[in-house]
């Protein structure tokens, strides 16, 4: 009998805790955006899943943390999911972004919820790219008109009969199928998935000296150790990759760009104005990614070699 | 789908299963299946040249197409338009997403102020205690003081007790829910045939796919993490909770009644205590469910031991990832022989009474647990930072030793490299090129044949609408060709599974030694495995197919090994006693007597196989696994829900296929 009058106590404990929420639950709910009121030292980044762009937020929460007595919170969260975190306020800032249009129209021109923040100083291009040392043997592979003739020497299993062009991350905007088609190219694109599973297969390539052609891109912290060289493309005008189906040209030169909540930017004090200011060169984007890709050192350790190194770059960006 | 593997000697008139060995073989020619074979050929001889004529071949017709993107897409629009203002957000969601929010940070904190001595001593007392106090709860003990003494040494202290957080949460959630559509399956059949497409949908339908409305609705971090994990863990305590009531001895349930008591008093008293072991094993596997979607958390941003995962991703830091992996299959293993010793506890009757029992035990493990708090204060709260060990380094070149030594130029054997080379060639591509050059509705009538000789004609018109769904959701190309990834990485994970599980029925010792290896293989990320397997096989769908076998190969040797050693006694002896052979028993008593159990094997397989279809899709799988992948990172939601749910219809071909009627009812 024990049992059983322990088991009414829980329920009847249970129902009152239900009844309490249900009862605290007749109110609207926070949006979560009055939660920032003025004067509050907190600042919320998103880490994105490329090190490049993970030097900026380390760089850049670095200073916040140590100049600027802010508090940092760092979330990793996917490109197009940051963005809506953005919108929402969950995040304050995005320091690199390669392009998203239906974002942009989204959210900066109907929503009005975030806001532009300037260039961030690095020129991120994307191509195609093969070894330096195939290109070496072969300095005719650099132009498209040739890659037909090589295609037999990018083959693999997964290519069948036809060159293999090596895709990377769902993430990256690609138009390479439209490209290969509307060029008339012997080749098939494999799509390996994730940004990992492209290096890896980059790297093993590479230690090997096997001819691969893979769509990649600047800056890249794999460039410092893989010396790849780029194929031309048809060169890129203003609107020729327009339509997605008939893209025949190469990649533009995209500078990249900050985005701010338009909430933070507006109240977001010194931190927002540091952010804004916030705009280094590729090679210094490099040097910090290198340091945490290539020598394995944490991102916060990076960010401070770098910081104690380059007084002259960040003091420019202090409000 | 449960793991209910009931190896009594099969009946006569069962339907053969796809894993025949030969008695069943010649079963199958005096079966009544003959008729149903003959009246297949008939209606073959006429359907087929009629068919061919109507619609020739190729690939499913794009008039038969219907486009669901464009609706979901447009979905999408209104909730990002509409939720700051919309009462339906402002009165119940955005209350559901802040209160998940609040609940997992309480008890972070909580964790947190216990500071590590603290959290160290509340896992290993209360596993001690779960287990029973004796030499076993010893033994469980020790395991749980192991899990986070490593998790700490591992520098991955903090991370962990994020996690564990969410866990907490996320499984008392889905515990609850599932103890409560269980329940409800459990006492009526019409909502337990009305619940199961719901629950194996959320089973196979990969979170990847709607992860993504999640985080509109929710936002990112915790909500939309700890909803997803919810719903990919509650069905095994749905299940097994249903089982268990369903599964109570009907004397007992006699008699009960016949003392007058009222169905509710039944319930209580009778039903769900008789149910109780069902309920942990849910438990059990609810917890193991809960901890594989740790990684795809972090990618919405909840924090903890996934970020890790995925942010060593980035620098492709193997070793980085092992660390992060090791303590996510410590938790597992932790929680699993805890709840585990629980389980076997059940029915052994209540030990005496003493200072070690009942309620004074409780005390005792109160009382330890604050001792270690208060210890804190002398050795603080946060895991000292010396007591670390970096594993990235080691792990890392010996990564690179094993891929510069086996990938290619292996004497004799020629190499990881060639191994793939030639399963894509000579395997892989005929399975797909076959099965693309197969018209349409040459395949429609094959799913159909294949499952009216397996199961009935319901589940053969199952199987049918499943696959002409994917014909109408305009995936038919790529889900051929997941199909044919499916079907190769399920014939691996069979062949190596069930000849495991032989292994480890006859030999004890052998299943004891791979134990640790089989939960790892479960529980680890296929993320941490993500670049050493690219790194072997390279970018194909070999390595996909690695990726599928590994997660599910643990589930069919355990099954198979349980089933094997569970045959019947009385059968083996009379074949020793008749003089069989080591491998006539095997072959000609054990494997036949235990089919069902293999039967289960081969479902398993299947859901486990098509489980990790997308995490394919992230080393080279293509085809539907990439898709869903790009629908989330690209924010396309259709993309990702189409592919998504073609998955679900090659789960419920395949589940249709491989399991007759009687068995699933």
């Amino acid at each position: 009998m024990r049992k059983l009058t322990r088991t009414t106590r829980v329920a009847a404990a249970a129902t009152a805790v239900f009844g309490m929420v249900a009862l605290s639950a007749c109110g609207a709910a926070e949006t979560g955006k009055s939660q920032d009121a003025k004067g509050d030292k907190t600042v919320k980044l998103t880490v994105p899943s490329w090190v490049g762009a993970q030097a900026n937020t380390a760089v850049a929460a670095y200073i916040l943390e140590s100049e600027l007595g802010y508090e940092v919170k760092q979330q990793q969260m996917g490109e197009v999911l940051a963005w809506d975190a953005l919108s929402k306020g969950d995040i304050d800032a995005i320091m690199e972004d390669w392009g998203h249009p239906k974002e942009e129209k989204r959210y900066i021109e109907d929503k009005k919820t975030v806001v532009k923040g300037g260039d961030l100083g690095v020129e991120g291009h994307i191509g195609w790219f093969v070894p330096k040392y195939f290109a070496d043997e072969n300095p005719d592979v650099t132009d498209w008109k040739n890659l037909n003739k090589y295609a037999d020497q990018f083959r693999t299993a997964e290519s069948g009969d036809k060159g293999e062009i090596l895709e990377g991350s769902p993430d990256y905007v690609t138009n390479d199928d439209a490209i290969i088609k509307n060029l008339d190219l012997n080749l098939k694109t494999n799509y390996s998935g994730s940004e990992a599973a492209q290096i890896t297969a980059i790297k093993k390539y590479a230690k090997e000296k096997k001819p691969f052609l893979t769509y990649w891109w600047t800056p890249q912290w794999l460039n410092a150790e893989v010396d790849l060289v780029e194929v031309q493309l048809p060169e890129y005008t203003e609107g020729c990759d327009a339509d997605p189906e008939k893209v025949a040209c190469a990649y533009p030169v995209t500078s990249l760009q900050k985005f701010l909540n338009a909430d933070f930017a507006e109240n977001g004090g010194d931190a927002a104005q540091f952010l804004k200011n916030f705009t280094w060169s590729t090679e210094q984007q490099n040097e910090v990614a290198q340091m945490i890709a290539g020598d394995k050192m944490e991102p916060e350790a990076a960010a401070k070699k770098w910081v104690e190194a380059n007084e002259d770059t960040w003091k420019k960006w202090m409000p | 789908m449960s793991a209910t593997a009931t190896a009594r000697p099969a009946p006569e008139k069962t339907a053969p299963a796809v894993t025949a060995s030969r008695p069943s073989l010649a079963e199958l020619l005096r079966h009544p299946l003959r008729g149903k074979l003959a009246v297949l050929a008939l209606v073959a001889a006429v359907v087929v040249p009629t068919a061919a004529l109507l619609w020739g071949t190729g690939a499913w017709p794009e008039n038969l197409t219907a486009d669901i993107s464009a609706p979901l897409d447009d979905a999408n629009r209104w909730v990002i338009d509409n939720r700051d203002t919309h009462p339906l957000f402002l009165y119940f969601l955005l209350h559901l997403s802040n209160t998940a929010t609040d609940a997992v940070g309480s008890v972070y904190d909580v964790l947190d102020a216990m500071g590590w001595t603290g959290v160290l001593a509340a896992a290993v007392l209360f596993a001690w205690r779960a287990a029973g106090l004796g030499r076993p709860g010893a033994k469980v003990a020790a395991t749980a003081f192991g899990a986070f003494a490593v998790c700490g040494l591992l520098g991955m202290w903090d991370a962990t007790l994020l996690t564990l957080a969410l866990m907490v949460v996320a499984v008392t959630l889905a515990a609850l829910l599932g103890m409560a559509i269980g329940l409800l399956a459990g006492l009526s059949d019409r909502v337990d045939r009305a619940l199961r497409p719901v629950l194996d949908t959320m089973q196979v339908l990969p979170a990847f796919a709607y992860l993504l409305p999640f985080v509109l609705v929710f936002g990112t971090g915790t909500p939309a993490a700890l909803f997803c994990t919810v719903i990919y863990a509650a069905p095994p305590m749905a299940r097994l909770t249903a089982l268990g009531l369903r599964g109570a001895d009907p004397s007992v349930l006699e008699a009960v009644t016949s003392l007058g008591t009222s169905p509710w008093q039944r319930l209580r008293t009778a039903r769900l205590p008789l149910a109780r072991k069902q309920m942990l094993l849910g438990l059990n596997q609810t917890i193991m469910m809960a901890l594989s979607m740790v990684v795809i958390a972090a990618l919405v941003g909840a924090g903890g031991l996934g970020e890790e995962v995925y942010s060593a991703l980035s620098t492709v830091d193997v070793g980085k990832a092992l660390a992060a992996g090791i303590p996510i299959v410590l938790i597992a293993v932790w929680l699993d022989r805890t709840t585990g010793a629980a389980g076997d506890r059940i029915g052994q009757g209540a030990p005496g009474a003493g200072l070690l029992h009942g309620r004074s035990a409780w005390a005792l493990v109160a009382g330890g647990v604050a001792a270690a708090v208060a210890a804190r204060f002398a050795v603080g709260a946060a895991w000292p930072e010396g007591w670390t060990v970096n594993i990235s380094t080691p792990v890392n070149q010996a990564q690179a030793w094993v891929t510069d030594n086996l990938s290619s130029g292996v004497p004799l054997l020629g190499g990881t490299e060639v191994w793939s080379e030639n399963f894509t060639l000579w395997i892989l591509n005929p399975l797909r090129d076959g099965l693309m050059w197969l018209p349409w509705w040459s395949v429609l009538l094959l799913v159909a044949a294949i499952a009216w000789l397996v199961g009935s004609w319901v589940s053969a018109l199952t199987a049918t609408a499943a696959m002409s769904l994917i014909g109408v959701l305009g995936v038919w190309t790529k889900s051929l060709d997941t199909l044919s990834q499916v079907l190769a990485a399920l014939v691996v994970t069979l062949i190596l599974g069930v000849a495991a599980g032989v292994l480890c029925a006859r030999a004890g010792r052998l299943e004891r030694w791979l134990r640790p290896l089989l939960d790892a293989m479960q529980t680890m990320p296929q993320f941490v495995y993500l670049i050493p397997v690219v790194a072997l096989f390279g970018v194909t769908r070999t390595s996909a197919i690695i990726a599928a076998v590994v997660y599910a190969l643990p589930a069919v040797v355990r099954i198979t090994a349980q089933g094997v050693r569970e045959v019947d006694p009385a059968a083996m002896e009379a074949a020793r006693s008749l003089g069989a052979s080591t491998r006539q028993q095997l072959l000609q008593v054990q494997l036949p007597l235990a089919r069902p159990a293999l039967r289960l094997a081969v479902n398993q397989g299947v859901v486990l196989v098509l489980a990790v279809v997308v995490v394919g899709g992230l080393v080279g799988g293509g085809a539907l696994g990439y898709d869903v992948v790009k629908g989330l990172s690209r924010g396309e939601m259709g993309l990702g829900m189409t592919a998504g749910v073609a998955i679900v219809c090659l789960g419920l071909v395949l589940d249709r296929v491989t399991q007759s009627a009687r068995k699933r009812g």
